[in-house]
Formats: structure tokens, sequence, C-alpha cells
């Protein structure tokens, strides 16, 4: 049996009135790329948010390797090992492309609120940044601030942002949202390098990024998990196409 | 080609740092300004208008601290300065009566401890919100500060405030810091350590992610920060700088009151702090010497001065939202390029009407003010030399007319500033030679 990475029990949230995520089970193994889709409004984000520790839960419990993690803040989920992507691109806007790398490295090499170390001097961490640059093919616009980037280039420093401090549990939201098929095959083959070896959770509209990069993909409609299993197994899944990919196979 | 040019304009974006220019040049260059100017402006006046700049840069320096580094807009920073002036100046009257034995020239050290006790708890208080909240909180605390300080007579004096005498005999180098420029040159000396550690508190962990949480408090959660805990640090470090520049004004003054922690107070390092440019590390320091001089020298010669004061933020707020340092900054990728000599004849071209136009408008002002204020408005006033009687229409038209040509010309010079930028911009690009 592999291990359980995340898990998610009972898992309720409501916004007044509004039930939104209605008591989510769900299992992502150790080490696999698991995608979440659904239809706009099923609750995707609103799942991100509250396994990130972004909102608080109405009811039930996430567990990340076994403990127990809802009520935490999220900079403690953070330093647990899960880490999370924005949707709309959430970055240090005025900060440069290397300053937001090395902003995120901060806290996992240990350097929590000093005021005694000199940034530039340390050997270790600056080269951990310039690799990471490196990995999301930014050097060319190293010194440039994030707010001047290309759209595809913000995503990628968001994904750069999001790996930076080391996190074994990684959580994208719609990593490739309104990017061309050259950008969408170039973000792909980013995920799958930095995401090597790590948990992956991604939430994801592109159909052939899904099947292309998952291991195995949950269908969320009306804040329920409709259905988990191997893309092969979702896309012949009755219920599925009836709920969801209907629309997109007639297409 | 767009690609470049959008290189360009980020090297025009605001960083905080202290220009590119290599890194101590600028510090030593700082170092010896600050020790010849004044053999060059030797008299009384202009030393102790030095001194009060040294005073008012750390201040503003630490404000920025704040501001610029940490998006926290308060409006009750001196607070920290004026508990720390109050230490030491009880200090200082402790060493006189030989109940203490500090040497004077660590006496602001007194004052950064003060700064720092305080800025401890308020800003536990108020750190746990940004923006407007926070905005609030600091101003709620100011005034009560300042409440107590009328209440708690015993350490604040009331109305006289407390005074003391800095010659205090308990020095660690041979000087008695009795004359003015022995005073200006500690002072100097505490401005330049403090600015050179500010500058250094920039560039640690914490620097870089109070800038992180000023640009984006939640993302900083998410690389594992409590932005609470960052901007509860970034302010508790701003207050003992506050609390050094207090000590420093104890020392210089040897009187504290209650004003010094009030609100006006707090708003003129506000003032400063942006009208120098809150995006550089420097603009603090432009901001606090024009602000100083204008204070000291503006103020004999009219006494309209607040209003050209405010007149001046308007302008800033407006027109030049990164301040002085961001005008300066905005030449570099010009300068660097050796293009200077394309907008320097356009500028020069402008400085006739610019004067023009400021100069109808200040004498509308002044004409203004005599006649509102004087109890004889009849009586001439001085005015750019001349003599003149405001109840007559015929400077009247005259200064409406300067004003109108003024503004008319300007506008025409203006054009051809923008033309000469858009040039600039145009080869900078790389679209045109």
């Amino acid at each position: 049996m592999t291990a359980i990475a995340l898990k998610l029990t009972d898992v309720n949230k409501s916004f007044g009135a509004a039930h939104i995520i209605r008591g989510v089970n769900l299992e992502i193994r150790k080490g696999e790329r698991h995608a979440i889709i659904g239809p706009n409004g099923a609750g995707k984000s609103t799942l991100f948010n509250l396994i990130s520790g972004r909102f608080g839960l109405s009811s039930g419990t996430i567990e990340l390797h076994g403990k127990p993690i809802n009520g935490l803040p999220a900079y403690e989920i953070n330093r647990l090992g899960l880490s999370r992507s924005f949707q709309v691109t959430n970055l240090f806007h005025r900060m440069t492309v290397i300053e937001n790398l090395r902003c995120a490295l901060l806290w996992s090499m240990g350097y929590r609120y000093s005021f005694w170390h000199l940034v530039p001097r340390q050997k270790r961490l600056n080269e951990e940044a310039e690799r990471l640059l490196e990995k999301i093919r930014l050097t060319a616009r190293r010194d440039v601030p994030a707010s001047l980037l290309s759209y595809a280039e913000q995503r990628a420093l968001e994904i750069g942002a999001t790996i930076a401090g080391g996190a074994d549990v990684i959580l994208l939201d719609e990593p490739t949202a309104g990017m061309s098929a050259t950008e969408t095959e170039q973000a792909v083959e980013l995920i799958r390098e930095v995401t090597e070896d790590k948990t992956l959770v991604m939430v994801e509209h592109d159909m052939s990024v899904v099947f292309g990069l998952a291991d195995r993909v949950s269908v969320l409609v009306y804040g329920q998990i409709l259905a988990t299993d191997t893309p092969e197994g979702i896309r012949n899944n009755r219920a599925v196409q009836e709920a969801y990919l209907g629309t997109t196979e007639a297409a | 080609m767009k690609q470049q040019f959008v290189n360009n304009a980020a090297s025009s974006v605001p960083r905080v740092r202290f220009g590119s220019w290599g890194g101590y040049l600028p510090w030593i260059i700082a170092i010896i300004v600050v020790a010849v100017l004044p053999l060059i402006l030797k008299s009384s006046h202009s030393v102790s208008m030095l001194s009060q700049m040294g005073i008012a840069i750390v201040f503003a320096l630490s404000y920025n601290m704040l501001l610029g580094q940490g998006g926290m807009l308060s409006f009750g920073h001196a607070v920290y300065f004026g508990l720390g002036g109050f230490f030491a100046i009880h200090a200082l009257n402790m060493v006189g009566d030989g109940r203490l034995s500090i040497p004077l020239e660590l006496i602001p050290l007194v004052g950064a401890l003060g700064g720092l006790l305080f800025a401890i708890p308020f800003g536990w208080v108020s750190t746990k919100r940004s923006g407007t909240s926070f905005a609030m909180i600091s101003l709620g605390l100011g005034e009560l500060v300042a409440a107590s300080s009328l209440m708690f007579t015993g350490f604040f004096g009331g109305e006289g405030g407390i005074s003391g005498n800095r010659v205090t005999d308990i020095t660690l180098l041979p000087y008695s810091y009795g004359p003015a420029i022995e005073v200006y040159y500690l002072i100097a000396a505490w401005a330049v350590i403090s600015a050179a550690l500010m500058y250094l508190l920039t560039q640690t962990p914490l620097g870089r992610m109070a800038n992180a949480v000023r640009d984006n408090p939640e993302r900083a959660e998410f690389v594992g920060y409590n932005p609470r805990l960052v901007r509860f640090f970034q302010f508790s470090l701003a207050g003992l700088f506050a609390g050094v520049a207090g000590g420093l004004y104890a020392i210089s003054y040897e009187l504290l009151t209650a004003e010094n922690l009030g609100a006006v107070a707090s708003g003129t390092v506000l003032l400063a702090t942006f009208i120098g440019g809150v995006g550089y590390f420097f603009g603090p320091i432009l901001g606090a010497m024009l602000i100083t001089y204008l204070q000291t020298t503006l103020s004999t010669f009219s006494e309209a001065w607040i209003l050209y004061f405010g007149l001046i933020f308007v302008f800033i707020v407006m027109f030049a939202p990164q301040g002085l340092a961001g005008i300066i900054m905005l030449h570099r990728p010009a300068w660097k390029a050796g293009l200077m000599s394309r907008l320097l004849p356009s500028y020069a071209l402008a400085v006739i009407p610019v004067l023009l136009f400021l100069g109808g408008v200040v004498a509308l002002i002044e004409m203004g003010y005599h006649f509102r204020t004087n109890y004889d408005p009849s009586e001439p006033m001085g005015l750019f030399g001349m003599k003149v009687v405001v109840t007559q229409v015929m400077p009247w038209i005259v200064a409406v007319a300067v004003t109108l040509v003024g503004a008319v010309l300007c506008r025409l010079s203006f054009r051809r500033i923008n033309a000469a930028w858009a040039d600039v911009d145009a080869i900078l690009a790389g679209e045109k030679r």
C-alpha cells in the first residue's frame, strides 16, 4: 500500500448559506500527479484554498502526511511542506524575478526573521536562487520586476516561487490558464520537470494537460467528488461523461 | 524590440537601493560632504540647520522603513522619536545629577532604547492589521500618547516640557559638546552610522521580506512567513532608529516638549519622506534636507511658508509620486547612455517660464497674505526687492499677467521637454539612433 500524502475527510465549506464544498473525501498518494477537474463553480479553487490554509474549514479534517493541518495558518502549513500557486498570478510584483525567488527560499533555508545576515553575502542562498532561475528559464529576465514580465513568464515565476521552498506537496491552481498552445506545452514540460519525486495536485481546465500529466484524476461537481480514477478510467466513466465531459466529447 | 523596451522601463522602476554606482562610493562621498559642509557654511545659522538636517535624515529614514520598505503608512511615528527624546533628556539630567554615568556620545542609545521600548507593545498592536486599519491604529496611538503627555507631567514636563544640559563633563572624546560645531559632528557621526545600519537592514532577510509583505502579504504567507511578525520586527526597528533621532534632538536642543511626539511632527516626517521619495533608500535623505531647509529658511522670508510646503507636497503627489529621488533616477538610463545632452537644452529653455510662473504665484500668495493679515493693508510691502501697495489694482494686474504668461510659456516649454524625452526613449528602445 502506498503512503498517503494528503487526506481529506468529510470536508465541508459554507460561505453564509452557500454550501460550496459538500463532504469531500479524497486521498492523494505520495509521489503521484493528481488532477482535479470539474465544471466552473464546482469548488476546485475553494478546495485548494481550504487545503493550503487560505480559508478555514466549516467541518471535516485535512491531514498532511498523517498530521491534521486544518485550522493552521497558511505559513505553518507551508512550513510543513505544502506549497501552492495561484490561479491569478500572485507575486511580489515590485520586486525583481531573482528577488522573488530569494524570498521564496528564505524560510526554508532557515533564515527566519534574521536582521543580522546580509542577503547578497549568502552564497548558498544565491546559488540556489540562480539555479531555480535557470530551471524556470527566466535567466534573461533576472533583474526585471515581476510586474513587467509577460503573462507566461509570470506563470513560470509563480511555479518557481511555489517549488522554491522544497515543499514535497505542490498544489498548482490552473497553471496553464490563458496560455497559447506552445506556452502550454512549455509549461507542462516545466511542471513535469520540477515536480519530479514530489506529490502534485493540480486544478486544470485543459484536458490535454490533464490527460498528459496526471496519474490519477478526480472529478469535482457541485462540491462533491464524483469519481477518482486513472485518466483512462475517467474518460470511460459514464457518470463523469454525463456530468461533465459529455459536453467536451460532443464538441 | 518590445522586449528591450520593457527592459529599459524596468530599470526605472523603484527598488530600495542606494543607486548602482558600486557599493561604497556613495557612502564615502556622503561622509566627505558631511565632514566638509560646516567648513563652507560657517554661520551659526547654517551649522544649526545642518544639525537639524542630520536629525531629520535619521528620522525620515526610520519612517521609510515603515512606509517605503514595509508598506505601512503611519500617522504616529513621532511617538517613538519623542519618547526616545524624553528618555534621552531624562538620562542627560540624571548624568548631570551624578545619578547615572553615560558618556554624552552614547546618549542617543538611550533614545534608541526608549523608542524600541514603546515600539514593541504599540507595534504588536498595530501590525496585526495592514493598510487603512494600520494607519488608523497608528493615528489613535499617536493621539493616545500625545494625550498622556499632558497627564504624566512628571515625565513629560507638561506645557513647558523637559529641559536639560548637554554639557555633562562625561564624554568619551576630549570635547565638551558645548559649541554647536561639536554637536554637529556628533549628530553627523550618528546620522552616518544610523543611515548605514538602516541601509544594511534592507539587505537582510527581514528587510527583503518587509518588501515582500509590502507587495503581497498573502504570498508571503505561502512562502512560510507570518506577515504580521515581519511587520512587527520592521516596526520595532523603525521605532529604535526614530528613538536615535529623538536622542540626537535632545542633545541638540536640550528641550523636549509634547509637540515633539504630536501629530504635527508625525505629519512632517511623512511629508518629508514622501517628497524625497519612498521608493529609494536615499529619497528620505533628500526630503529631510529639503524640508529642514524650508522650515529654517523659508520661514524667515514668508509667513505663508506652510502653504508653500503644502503646495510642494501636492505637486509631488500629483506629478512625481516617486518623489525627488524618483525624478533623479528617471534620468539614470539617459545618463548612462550619454543622452543627457538631448534633454538639458529643453530643460534650460524651461527655466525662465517656470521662474515667471512661480514668481507670479508667489507674488499673488504673498500679496493676498499681506492683504488679509496685515493690520493696515495699504502699508507698502517688500516683494522681490520692490515696494508694493496691495490696496492698489496695478500690482494685482501685473501679478496675474506674469502668472498667466508664465503658465503659457511653461506649457510651450514642457512640450519641448516631452519631445526631448520621446526622442531619448526611442533611442533607448533602439527604435532610433
